[in-house]
């Protein structure tokens, strides 16, 4: 049974923002579909009464008090982008609208 | 065919805290761009987000008066998308357990109560801002990350409102409620408080609503409501001409007062969402929301309502002043010094607001306390002094911070009472003026208040002018 198809893995890659040629297409979702697949194994155990795990960790109520650190330099901040003005990231223009 | 509109509204609040929602970096408005951010709200691999407990509990306030379930346990979703104003290509939010879930807001429209519908109250970090350079011709758009982790506070309303009235009673009341716990300050021109509108239209009495039309980009609450008015007429005459209104969502152009579509890649709704497994869930002990509960003051609704059968106030007034819980407290503490209510409520509004609203100011920023105000409308209730001059004396007292009797004396303002003294001044106005005088005895009265205007103005406002008008009677032989 198919359960990735190309279809889905084109949809994935245009929200991540990938161009795919097809050869990669086919080979991403052949791929895909066997990890997806493996978690067929897990559907094969009875959870029945088993309450859903929120989160591995049994950890609860982290928190923080609200004060104020210091941030970092903005020199810092900026140190790793591509691309930059003296007080800002840079990226291509973003249009809102058509 | 006659049709109503359908509207449903999501409104972002970003909370008063003085620290982001996952890191301690401040959250002041207006910083110079890129000077409030860390490697946590940056985005940075390796880091680990901390949630603000501060944040939480006025979520937990929100919930609570919105008449909400709280959930018991409670957690955080990642919403994935990417966009350049979001370093991680994720929010942090919520979508599987929402920390409040089927509340209700009561709104008041032309004096019917109506009850909205909340679906839900979550909490979730502001995005990071985009600035598109001004020099034309540039080719770059530049990113500030500082709003990047501001909390926020996401209010969902059923689709229950009819009206762009209901809408607007809506958006007020709750950034009443916001306001008034102390949640958000709601500042719409700084952006800490933000909608968007799900807009459809059907026929009266329809059982199906209409495809919806999500509106992004409402800057301010007459946006909303001038959006869906364009939105209404623009849906109907769709179904007029025989077609349909394709569910869609639009950008509100603010300039051309117009809705426009989205990009249609943009409108892509597939946010992924799934449990953030850097943070821990969140308990809410029955312990912790009455402590919650008890930090909680009175709510607007609450309020209006106590002033207006305990303080005797109009229904206008009390909602007047309980829009800004500033105002109302400053209005009570002027009550409990003794000054009659809807005398106090009258100087609330009227010469306090408008000093306000001249200097672009909070009412704390004032040097005037509620007793100082209150020993300044005793001074006029007392005849003191006249109205017009109080209110001289009020600006005054705004501008020096001087008291009411100080002002009073220094400048000589004290009402003239005493008959002896400003009989002096009627008797030269009558003489000034025979033909008022004539006319006066002749039967019209319109001609007295002529004559003490003209006393007024000799004694620049400080005549008693009911006993002026007394003097009038007397020295006429009327």
């Amino acid at each position: 049974m198919t359960r990735i198809t190309t279809d889905t893995v084109e949809q994935v890659a245009d929200l991540s923002k990938l161009i795919l040629s097809d050869e990669e297409l086919a080979g991403f979702q052949e791929q895909l579909d066997k990890i997806i697949g493996y978690f067929e194994v897990l559907n094969s155990l009875d959870t029945t009464g088993v309450e859903p795990l929120a989160h591995p960790l049994d950890l609860r109520n982290v928190f923080r008090q609200d004060t104020v650190e210091d941030s970092a330099p903005r020199e810092d901040a900026l140190a790793n982008a591509p691309d930059k003005t003296d007080e800002a990231y840079k990226v291509p223009v973003v249009i809102e609208s058509s | 065919m006659q049709y109503e509109t359908v509207i449903g509204l999501e409104t972002h609040a970003q909370f008063h805290t003085r620290s982001k929602m996952f890191c301690g970096c401040k959250t002041d408005f207006g910083a110079p761009p890129n000077t409030q951010t860390c490697p946590v709200c940056q985005g940075l691999p390796g880091t680990l987000p901390v949630v603000n407990r501060t944040a939480v509990e006025l979520g937990l306030r929100a919930a609570l008066a919105l008449r909400c379930h709280i959930a018991p346990v409670t957690q955080f979703d990642r919403k994935n998308y990417f966009y350049p104003d979001l370093p991680k290509n994720y929010q942090v939010s919520q979508n599987y357990h929402n920390l409040g879930v089927d509340g209700r807001l009561e709104i008041e429209v032309d004096g019917q109560t109506r009850k909205v519908g909340i679906w839900n109250v979550h909490l979730e970090e502001d995005a990071g801002k985009l600035e598109h350079p001004e020099d034309t011709g540039a080719n770059y758009t530049a990113i500030d990350l500082n709003r990047a982790g501001t909390p926020l506070l996401e209010i969902v309303s059923a689709p229950d409102m009819r009206s762009a009235d209901e809408a607007n009673a809506y958006m007020n009341e709750l950034a009443a409620i916001l306001r008034h716990l102390g949640i958000s300050d709601c500042k719409m021109q700084e952006g800490s408080l933000r909608f968007e509108a799900g807009i459809s239209v059907r026929a009266v009495g329809g059982e199906e609503f209409g495809n919806r039309v999500e509106v992004k980009n409402l800057n301010s609450m007459s946006a909303v409501v001038k959006a869906i008015e364009h939105e209404r007429h623009r849906q109907v005459a769709v179904l007029e001409s025989g077609g349909t209104v394709p569910s869609q969502t639009m950008l509100w152009d603010v300039q051309r007062e117009v809705t426009e579509p989205m990009r249609s890649k943009e409108e892509a709704k597939d946010y992924r969402y799934f449990p953030e497994p850097d943070l821990v869930p969140i308990e809410i002990s029955p312990e912790w929301l009455d402590q919650v509960r008890e930090q909680m003051s009175e709510l607007p609704a609450v309020r209006r309502k106590r002033f207006i059968a305990e303080l005797d106030l109009p229904p206008y007034d009390a909602g007047v002043i309980v829009e800004q819980k500033p105002i109302a407290d400053y209005f009570e503490q002027t009550v409990e010094q003794g000054v009659e209510p809807k005398t106090a409520a009258n100087w609330m509004m009227g010469e306090v607001m408008r000093v306000l609203n001249e200097r672009q100011c909070e009412i704390d920023d004032l040097p005037v306390s509620p007793p100082m105000l209150a020993e300044l409308i005793g001074l006029v209730t007392d005849d003191r002094i006249s109205n017009s001059v109080g209110k001289t004396v009020f600006s005054e007292m705004c501008s020096s911070g001087k008291k009411a009797g100080e002002i009073v004396e220094e400048k000589g303002l004290a009402q003239i009472s005493d008959s002896g003294e400003l009989e002096a001044v009627v008797k030269q106005v009558l003489a000034d003026h025979p033909d008022a005088v004539a006319d006066l005895e002749s039967g019209k009265q319109q001609a007295k208040g002529f004559l003490i205007g003209q006393i007024m103005r000799a004694t620049r406002g400080k005549a008693n002018p009911k006993l002026a008008g007394e003097l009038i009677d007397r020295l006429t032989g009327d």
